[in-house]
């Protein structure tokens, strides 16, 4: 009897934590659904294409112009100008950590690392908004130093330590033996970080930077605050521009409910959500089609 | 002859090398170094007793930020007390009892997309389903859904981790004594893993009393007159506080010092809970040893 019981508890349990565990995915379709729900009335006013592709986000004039593809694009410059920060630095603070540096300094710079993860984004908006934007004003003598290089540069800060915890991860993984028998063949250590660690832990870093760019293109409050926000195509990269997610979160407050410029922001919402998704399914493709060498399968 | 000139040529690239990946590290000390120098050293003049302790006042150019902090403190307070249960509990399925299959792979990817939404998209999500859907208004709990949506994954994470690190031997040595596997789970590993679960719990915390974009359109405004008095209130919160001032105030030069203080009261918040959890973490990595 008490064996049944028991057996009846372990049951109950089971489910009780697998049905809590398939929340995660009834959210993430709730996301979606909900976003398609509030965004997709847009379309009847204007066609995806033309939404997409419309070169004028004038959502407030009359008739007011829908076209996303400034925001697409400043988004997806600003996240490429950061990557060019970011990879470099990021990759190559795990190669310190995980190669050169001593417990000590481990133990030290680690934490930094994850302190500058923890910063609220709002105070990093507000650090390029009122330290790094007069200090771009001044040296280069630009218009405003709310611009697209001022966002870039916060947004790499955010990036590094996604990629360099990610990366590092990998490449402290890499087996001791791969090292050892380069390094017993005479190469340097730089030369077995380069020639062997390096491409045995690939596909643990393209992780690393994919999700960093994940994290910069939806990144809200830096892009809102520094970016400048003007709804135009960029030709410098002094240019204030104005990133999807700044777009979304400036203009959300303003817009009419249920108004077509509340759905055009959803819709907005529905082409960032689709950004950040694909880069996430790429991540998880490439972290699990290319397990790491010497990796336990 | 020639050889050791290779030899040497090679250890001079090292050399470089090395001192390049370490300048790297020593910039990302560096950038948060001036990021904190600048907040505390401008924010440290606008703290005091009355900033801390007192509702603004003149059209919120003068006066204090106790508001935003009780805010601040019952929003992400609220996020994780939905947030932990169900993050825990996902992590011991997850860990205890899942098999590899197809549906542990379909809830890894979600959670790691999750993960990954944007907090904008999370704030509209709230918007659309919490505000208007459910019909519960831009308030205390909607903005509490929202961000505990958001550190959901956080929390998983960090639990499977402490799950993890609990050893094997543990485990078989409670079922050869006859114990159930929720016996062993709630007995021997829930006990084991609950420093490392603590710790996740304060890494979530900080994360959700640090964002701003999901409570935009969820749960905060400008200016409430009064505290919080049921969950249906609109609150006032640190970092949107920070925000509105920065960016929308009237008189943005004039309030500079509120925005400041303001600034520093969240990243002692925040990384405050962040380096108890990094210490606490790291101490309990070495015992596990």
């Amino acid at each position: 009897m008490i064996i049944f019981k028991r057996q009846t508890t372990e049951k109950t349990m089971q489910w009780l934590f697998f049905t809590i565990a398939a929340a995660s995915i009834v959210i993430l379709i709730m996301i979606m659904i909900f976003l398609f729900i509030e965004g997709i009335p847009i379309f009847k006013k204007i066609s995806i294409i033309n939404f997409i592709f419309g070169k004028y986000w004038y959502p407030t004039s009359s008739p007011p112009d829908f076209g996303i593809l400034p925001l697409i694009t400043a988004s997806i410059v600003v996240t490429f100008l950061s990557s060019l920060i970011a990879v470099p630095l990021g990759v190559m603070t795990a190669i310190y950590l995980s190669e050169i540096a001593s417990t000590t300094m481990r133990e030290i710079v680690k934490p930094v690392v994850e302190m500058l993860a923890a910063l609220p984004s709002v105070v990093i908006g507000f650090f390029g908004m009122v330290v790094f934007a007069p200090f771009l004003q001044e040296t280069f003598d630009i218009a405003t130093g709310l611009n697209m290089f001022n966002a870039s540069i916060m947004l790499a800060f955010m990036a590094i330590p996604t990629i360099c915890s990610i990366s590092e991860d990998a490449i402290s993984s890499v087996p001791k033996t791969l090292k050892e028998a380069s390094l017993s063949l005479g190469a340097t250590h730089f030369e077995t970080i380069t020639r062997v660690v390096l491409p045995a832990a690939l596909s643990g870093i393209t992780t690393g930077v994919i999700l960093g760019m994940a994290r910069v293109i939806g990144e809200t409050m830096v892009v809102l605050m520094v970016a400048g926000g003007a709804a135009l195509m960029p030709s410098s990269i002094f240019d204030p521009v104005r990133p999807m997610p700044a777009s979304i979160a400036a203009e959300m407050a303003e817009a009419p409910f249920r108004g077509d410029h509340y759905f055009a922001l959803f819709a907005t919402g529905i082409v960032l959500f689709i950004f950040t998704f694909a880069f996430n399914m790429i991540a998880d493709y490439i972290s699990n089609k290319y397990k790491q060498s010497g990796e336990r399968v | 002859m020639q050889n050791i000139y290779f030899h040497k040529r090679r250890k001079i690239v090292e050399k470089i090398f090395f001192g390049i990946f370490r300048l790297s590290s020593a910039i990302n000390a560096l950038a948060l170094f001036i990021i904190i120098y600048f907040i505390v050293g401008k924010g440290m003049q606008a703290i005091s007793w009355t900033f801390l302790t007192e509702m603004p006042t003149d059209s919120m150019t003068k006066g204090g930020i106790l508001p935003c902090i009780i805010g601040t403190f019952i929003l992400s307070l609220c996020s994780i007390g939905i947030a932990f249960p169900i993050g825990v509990s996902s992590a011991i399925y997850l860990n205890e009892y899942a098999k590899s299959g197809t549906v542990l792979r379909i809830i890894r990817l979600c959670i790691n997309n999750l993960a990954g939404v944007p907090s904008v998209v999370f704030g509209l999500f709230g918007l659309a389903f919490f505000v208007i859907w459910l019909n519960l208004g831009v308030s205390l709990i909607s903005g509490s859904l929202t961000l505990a949506v958001l550190t959901l994954p956080v929390i998983i994470g960090a639990t499977e981790e402490a799950l993890k690190a609990v050893p094997h031997t543990y485990r078989e040595a409670s079922l050869a004594l006859g114990a159930t596997k929720w016996q062993t789970i709630y007995k021997v590993v829930l006990p084991t893993a609950l420093p490392g679960i603590l710790t996740g719990g304060i890494l979530g915390l900080a994360r959700a009393a640090g964002e701003t974009a999901p409570i935009m359109f969820t749960a905060a405004v400008f200016y409430n007159p009064s505290l919080p008095s049921s969950i249906f209130s609109k609150i006032m919160a640190l970092p949107y506080h920070i925000y509105v001032l920065a960016t929308a105030g009237t008189e943005i030069e004039k309030t500079r010092p509120l925005q400041y203080g303001t600034a520093l009261v969240l990243i002692v918040l925040v990384l405050g809970m962040n380096l108890i959890a990094i210490i606490y973490r790291s101490k309990l990595r070495r015992r596990m040893r």
